[in-house]
């Protein structure tokens, strides 16, 4: 691969991989621990005729990247915790509204004010599930900044691909780890540029009338076609409907055209998963341990894997099972009460062999942590 | 300037919701509001053109065209 | 162009009540609108949530009927992103003032280009007559049964300290005043403010007992005078109506032109 050698910073490496997609558009309030992303940003874009806003908080944030969105350009905004949670009725109204945008959490330990500058990965069910309503999500993660860089190009190509918000589900660890990231050439990436229609001017146009293959063609705001955006139900027109038959037909569109697509959005790296009887699964900055854990197991001999996710939204249930048909036990590592633990849990054959390896005191799991956890998981003793 | 001159109160009958502001406001009480509570120009000879009741008439329901 | 050339004509008759005072701004707005023979493309109408927001829906500009009291940090976006575009954010007072107070004044304070419509009904007609931060104190709400205890903005003062560079105020007595108003707050470059007072005989007006629609309108005639008219000396209770500020200040987006061109020089 050729490109640009760089040290930095996870968040750092998120601006790379957002600036590489074509981001022009970033408004944001500041937060630890994901202060680097806006600074850098404010930075960047205006070098390259992007536009970056500071707003008065995280609510004006996530509505002005829609607004920005809407006028044709690549948008994303980046937050923790409590910025996060302020998101919410927005981040609804962009997957009602079909906007796409991206939104960085780096996460850092809640409930409330939490652990500010300790890492955690216990917003996995916020990302779900905080916004009201039944709706899907994408959210997607990395254990490594060449990772963070290509995940965070993939989330913009998974928005405009989709026309939906897709979250990026990082942690305080990965924010600010340094480590190097090597920026590929310009077009060595694919990237999904915004898919607009052919429809001409004074010809009806239908902004939420989905083609054959699923994507709807957007109209930038300012150009020919004039059409109404809402967070309410609605027609093909944008216009409100409480037509029962539009409102069953929008929200199964809604969900739909995400989970009818989960083995394309799904993306996930797996280690010595073949002949594995111990299956560790993992994702973010707990990866990195596990990923360290099973390197040092399988020099001993140990048939141990890792199946390491970085999209947790939606979740691909069957890939799961799949992978851990023939696993003794799976265990999961993160840094939550078992957010992710009880999903795979309801995904595999067997749920009484899998087990949660996790710390939730704000201290990173450490590979000694990992083979400690799984010595007492299999009754061996500390 | 020429006074212009009324060719005609064009009311929308589906959007007029009987309010009354129009007739209120109307400087030479030529607007009623009949059975059904819709406008009618009823001392149409008598309107002067100001067109207040159209700029003021919440449901743009009444429009006066005029003479050129 | 027509101002039925401005308009959605398959929604009509609109959802307002028969009185509404929203209708009256919707209507003077499509005057400005005609008057200055705007395209259509080059309008993007925002609004957030309450009656006064469905006034979007009316309109044949690009429309964006958001959430309740964010209208303005969507409106932000768009015209950052597009700043050759008429942004237009009609709001209730509640949508404006309770709910978004924090985007109104930052709107304000950044001076950014936006035509702002504060549709001062005094409640909260959406939700069924609820008060709101612009009720005042006395008045009678579904929520202050016995009596408001609460202090209303002024919303001039508010946005004047805020540092709106065009705050004015009208009614919807005042219909050609409104059109004129609107207009010049479309031409400025900068945050502008209009206050309409509006009725909402529905429910504000049955609250406190103030009659119907046509004794609100009257009541804005007999109640408000010109700004710096001998009558307000005279009678100090009379609000007053017109053009409170009006100033060229630096607007938003192209200073962050500014910006742009410095950091192009850093690269
Ligand atoms: C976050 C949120 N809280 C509450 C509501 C309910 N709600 C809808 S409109 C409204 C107030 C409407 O009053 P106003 O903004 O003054 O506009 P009006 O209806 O009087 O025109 C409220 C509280 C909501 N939609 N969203
Ligand atoms: S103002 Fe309009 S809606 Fe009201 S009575 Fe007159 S025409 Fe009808
Ligand atoms: S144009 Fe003037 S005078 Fe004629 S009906 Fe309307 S308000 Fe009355
Ligand atoms: S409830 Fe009040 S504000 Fe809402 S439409 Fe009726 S009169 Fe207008």
């Amino acid at each position: 691969m050729n490109g640009t050698l760089k040290f930095v910073q996870g968040n750092e490496a998120c601006v790379e991989g957002a600036l590489y997609a074509g981001l022009k558009f970033f408004a944001g309030y500041p937060i630890t621990p994901s202060t680097e992303i806006a600074e850098s940003l404010a930075y960047r874009l205006p070098q390259i005729g992007g536009k970056f806003i500071q707003m008065e908080d995280e609510i004006g944030s996530m509505c002005a990247i829609i607004g920005a969105s809407l006028t044709g350009s690549k948008v994303m905004t980046a937050t923790s915790g409590p910025g996060f949670s302020l998101m919410q009725e927005a981040l609804g109204y962009a997957i009602m509204a079909e906007i796409p945008c991206v939104i960085a959490n780096v996460q850092r330990g809640g409930p409330s004010t939490g652990l500010a500058t300790r890492g955690a990965q216990g917003d996995v069910m916020q990302s779900r599930w905080g916004t009201h309503g039944d709706h899907a999500i994408v959210v997607m993660t990395a254990s490594n900044n060449q990772d963070v860089f290509n995940i965070t190009i993939e989330a913009f190509n998974v928005a405009e691909t989709y026309r939906t918000p897709v979250i990026l589900l990082f942690d305080e660890v990965m924010g600010h780890t340094r480590e190097r990231l090597i920026v590929p050439e310009k077009d060595e990436i694919p990237l999904v540029e915004r898919l607009r229609t052919s429809v001409k001017g004074g010809v009806d146009y239908h902004p939420y009338l989905p083609r054959e293959d699923g994507r709807l063609p957007m109209s930038d705001f300012g150009g020919v076609h004039r059409y109404n955006v809402t967070g309410l139900y609605h027609d093909m027109w944008g216009f409100p409907s409480e037509n029962p038959a539009v409102v069953d037909g929008l929200i199964h569109h809604l969900t739909d055209k995400i989970r009818n697509n989960v083995h394309t959005i799904t993306q996930y790296k797996e280690y010595f998963i073949e002949d594995a009887r111990t299956i560790l699964i993992s994702y973010g900055s707990t990866a990195r341990s596990a990923l360290h854990h099973v390197l040092n197991r399988r020099k001993r001999g140990e048939y141990i894997g890792l199946l390491e996710l970085q999209t947790l939204w939606p979740f691909h249930g069957d890939l799961i099972r799949e992978k851990c048909k023939n696993a003794e036990l799976v265990v999961v590592t993160e840094m939550n009460l078992g957010q992710l633990y009880r999903q795979v849990k309801i995904a595999v054959d067997h749920p009484e062999r899998v087990f949660l390896a996790n710390r939730v005191d704000g201290v990173f799991i450490t590979p000694t942590d990992i083979k400690n956890m799984l010595r007492l998981i299999q009754g061996r003793g500390v | 300037m020429a006074k212009p001159k009324l060719k005609e109160h064009h009311i929308n009958r589906d959007w007029c919701k009987g309010c009354g502001i129009c007739v209120e406001f109307c400087p030479k009480k030529v607007l009623e509001l009949d059975k059904q509570d819709k406008v009618v120009a009823v001392h149409f000879t008598n309107c002067i053109c100001c067109k207040l009741c159209e700029l003021r008439c919440p449901d743009l329901a009444i429009e006066i065209e005029t003479e050129l | 162009m027509a101002i039925k050339d401005y308009i959605r004509e398959r929604f009509f008759p609109h959802i307002w009540c028969p009185g509404c005072g929203h209708g009256m701004v919707l209507n003077a707005l499509l005057r400005a609108f005609e008057d200055l023979a705007i395209s259509k493309n080059e309008i993007v109408m925002v609004s957030g949530i309450g009656c006064s927001a469905r006034i979007s829906g009316y309109v044949d500009v690009h429309t964006l009927h958001t959430i309740h009291g964010r209208a303005l940090a969507f409106a932000t976006g768009v015209k950052m992103s597009r700043p050759e575009l008429n942004l237009i954010v009609p709001m209730g007072d509640g949508d404006a003032l309770a709910i978004g107070g924090n985007h109104f004044i930052h709107a304000a304070r950044r001076n950014i280009d936006i035509t702002a419509i504060v549709m001062n009904n005094r409640i909260y007609g959406m939700t069924g007559g609820q008060y709101s931060p612009l009720s005042g104190y006395g008045t009678l709400a579904t929520t202050a049964p016995f009596i408001n205890i609460d202090h209303a903005f002024d919303v001039v003062e508010l946005a004047k300290a805020a540092g709106a560079t065009f705050v004015a105020r009208t009614t919807t007595y005042h219909v050609k005043q409104m059109s004129e108003l609107f207009k010049e707050a479309i031409l400025r470059e900068g945050f502008s403010v209009i206050e309409v007072l509006t009725q909402c005989p529905t429910y504000f007006g049955r609250k406190n007992k103030a009659g119907s629609a046509v004794d609100m309108v009257k009541s804005f005639k007999d109640n408000t005078t010109p700004v710096g008219s001998k009558a307000k000396l005279e009678s100090p209770g009379l609000i007053e109506r017109g053009i409170f500020v009006q100033k060229d200040l630096p607007e938003y987006t192209r200073e962050y032109d500014k910006v742009i061109e410095r950091a192009m020089k850093k690269r």
